[in-house]
């Protein structure tokens, strides 16, 4: 609320139930357009169902998912990632039997035409349409840092690589959010302030509104400009980093009551 | 302890050092035999020409190229999309019976000439012209793949493998019970269906008993398979499927349409199934119901995978080497051994043992096959070559 501006995904009561399990209690959530947000909560707190629900993978028990003034719930996945709606993983999944270069270009299927015949016989516009995703690829390889890589399986590549790849792949949808699912996962501390530096970058370049699931506190307070806090299914807080880290439910949530049981 | 070793940590670049070189490799091979059958070997003496119908007798090397044809179909569901395929066998039954009806008297009441060459006397029947018939085989198990693979290519891949086992014996037990299909003879039963017409190739024709052309024809084949397949795979179409069979959660999170995408597999590797099906076919001169057994299934899956999954050489590789060892090697070797050492072994009769070992040490100790996928971007983007030259001779050093 704190956020003006059109939202570009507007979640509205959103409801999971797993049989009797409510794993997200009629949360609603927007991503204005042009913005970083997180989503935090403890383990548990149904974060990555919610994520799941966005981005197609489950049908919410209710509510409804607006992206782009279009309501997609129910859309089929692929649609949903074609349409401008792109993820990473938490423990990534890339095509490790491939390059770089094609992982990035997996993720162009669907803006490409060529059909069979035109791929076999390689026309003149099959040949184009290759040679531009493949200048495409290439860029955005630059741009994530991992060039030099193009022609690495991606299952040779380091871990750091491993996770700017996924981030190159899913910006090869042309997205207008990107969804980035607990991103510093295994990074040291310099790794994830490059990190918060390439999130800002990928902010102001492309425009692409960026949607955070994320455990470490320090990248969740530096990134954001909204914080949403799940806890057991429910929404429990949202504000600007500074509102959430004084918010006596959130420190509650965290810490547990009254801090008899500290943790980490 | 060995596989999960070579699996994880074998280098990604091995074996396969450009396609040009095994291209090459391919028509000398095809070429040698040709011109050895053709013009040499008639001139020879008697015991090198035993030598050669021993050891590579050109029939088992033209059915060499059929398994090539119908390995590398199966390659494009199982090798690139990870779909498994156990009914493999029904595409070859479907795509050889299109060739029986279609240029043989088999249809008697008929009378269709269409560019065919029928056999004087026997001008009824269905006689069309081979490259139509090639054309109509590859549509119609495509058809096939399609009413096949639209329903359970929805399920997940273990009841998929069930069903297409279960299509892979209903389709040869109809071909087997076709004579009587409410009072019409579709299949001719267990006879099957012979006499099929010689092929004409622009005014050429290629006699019953031409095994040398009949061999260049089906290479002829088995070179357009391995050039589709290895086209496709460099393609949009190629890297979905490849993509889909790495991760199909990611491959549907980056646009990738599962459904569609899988059954264009499945549709255009049944296509393999039907060329390869029409050109067994026409080698035979016929197509008889009880030879597509669930073991031929069994054994182009083997084909693919000690091949190497997913990597078109290798396929050709693991198809010839196996189909060799099916149709002469073992009986070549079991014959050596008993007459060197005088025992009386029957070594084709433990031709099962023999490939439940091979494919259990396969699994053991090679588990990416015998050439490994392993593609070299490079060798597509032709203003690239240098970079090429030095992959190569990296992969020289990494292949062992």
């Amino acid at each position: 609320m704190s956020l003006d501006g059109r939202a570009v995904l507007d979640a509205q009561d959103i409801r999971v139930e797993f049989g009797g399990l409510v794993a997200v209690d009629d949360v609603s959530f927007t991503i204005p357009e042009g913005s970083i947000v997180s989503l935090i909560g403890p383990n548990g707190a149904g974060k990555t169902t919610f994520f799941n629900v966005l981005t197609g993978l489950y049908q919410p028990t209710s509510g409804a998912v607006i992206f782009d003034n279009v309501e997609i719930t129910g859309d089929p996945v692929h649609d949903i990632a074609s349409g401008g709606l792109a993820r990473t993983f938490q423990n990534i999944r890339l095509f490790g039997l491939m390059t770089a270069q094609e992982n990035v270009m997996v993720a162009m299927h669907s803006k490409m035409n060529a059909g069979v015949f035109a791929t076999i016989f390689r026309t003149k516009k099959q040949r184009a349409e290759e040679a531009e995703a493949r200048r495409f690829a290439q860029e955005l390889l630059d741009y994530v840092g991992i060039g030099e890589v193009t022609n690495e399986y991606a299952r040779n590549l380091s871990y750091g690589d491993q996770r700017r790849l996924e981030v190159a792949r899913a910006l090869a949808l042309r997205p207008k959010v990107l969804l980035l699912d607990e991103p510093t996962a295994g990074m040291n501390p310099n790794e994830s302030a490059a990190f918060v530096q390439f999130v800002r970058k990928l902010k102001a370049d492309k425009g692409i509104s960026i949607l955070l699931i994320e455990h470490d506190m320090s990248v969740v307070m530096q990134v954001s400009e909204r914080i949403t806090v799940l806890d057991q299914g429910q929404k429990i807080a949202e504000g600007s980093p500074a509102e959430i880290k004084s918010n006596p439910r959130v420190i509650e949530a965290y810490l547990g009551k009254s801090g008899s049981e500290a943790s980490k | 302890m060995a596989n999960t070793a070579t699996a994880s940590t074998a280098p990604a670049h091995t074996a396969v050092s450009g396609n040009r070189k095994w291209a090459i490799g391919f028509i000398s091979a095809v070429a040698f035999f040709f011109i050895l059958n053709k013009f040499l070997l008639p001139q020879a003496t008697t015991p090198v020409q035993q030598f050669f119908n021993n050891w590579f007798s050109l029939t088992s090397m033209a059915e060499i190229m059929i398994w090539i044809v119908m390995a590398l179909g199966l390659n494009i569901i199982v090798g690139y999309a990870g779909l498994l395929d156990l009914g493999y066998v029904a595409f070859w039954a479907l795509g050889g019976y299109v060739a029986g009806w279609l240029m043989s008297p088999f249809f008697s009441s008929l009378q269709l000439n269409f560019f065919g060459n029928a056999r004087p006397g026997f001008e009824f029947g269905i006689h069309f012209h081979v490259f139509l018939v090639l054309i109509l085989g590859g549509v119609f198990t495509a058809i096939w793949g399609v009413i096949i693979g639209g329903p359970t290519l929805r399920l997940k891949s273990d009841y998929l493998a069930l069903v297409t086992l279960g299509f892979g014996e209903i389709i040869p037990q109809f071909m087997l019970n076709g004579a009587d299909i409410a009072g019409h003879n579709v299949t001719n039963g267990a006879q099957g269906i012979g006499g099929l017409d010689d092929v004409n190739l622009f005014g050429y024709v290629i006699g019953t008993f031409a095994l040398p052309e009949k061999f260049l024809m089906v290479s002829l084949l088995a070179g357009a398979m391995i050039f589709f397949s290895i086209r496709l795979r460099d393609g949009r179409l190629g890297r979905a499927w490849l993509a889909i069979r790495e991760d199909e959660l990611a491959a549907s999170m980056m646009g990738v349409p599962l459904w569609r995408t899988k059954f264009s597999s499945y549709a255009i590797g049944a296509v393999g199934g039907g060329i390869g099906g029409v050109g067994f076919a026409i080698l035979v001169g016929g197509v008889y119901a009880d030879r597509f057994n669930f073991v031929i299934s069994i054994i182009i899956l083997a084909m693919v995978v000690m091949g190497g999954m997913g990597n078109v050489w290798g396929v050709v590789v693991g198809a010839t080497t196996l189909a060799w060892i099916n149709s002469i090697g073992l009986v070549q070797v079991g014959d050596l051994v008993n007459n060197t050492f005088g025992t009386k072994i029957n070594f084709p009769s433990y031709q099962f043992l023999l490939f439940g070992l091979l494919l259990v040490l396969m699994m053991l100790f090679r588990r990416e096959g015998f050439i490994p996928e392993a593609r070299i971007r490079m060798v597509m983007n032709e203003d690239k070559i240098g970079d090429e030259e030095k992959v190569s001779d990296e992969t020289k050093i990494a292949s062992n």
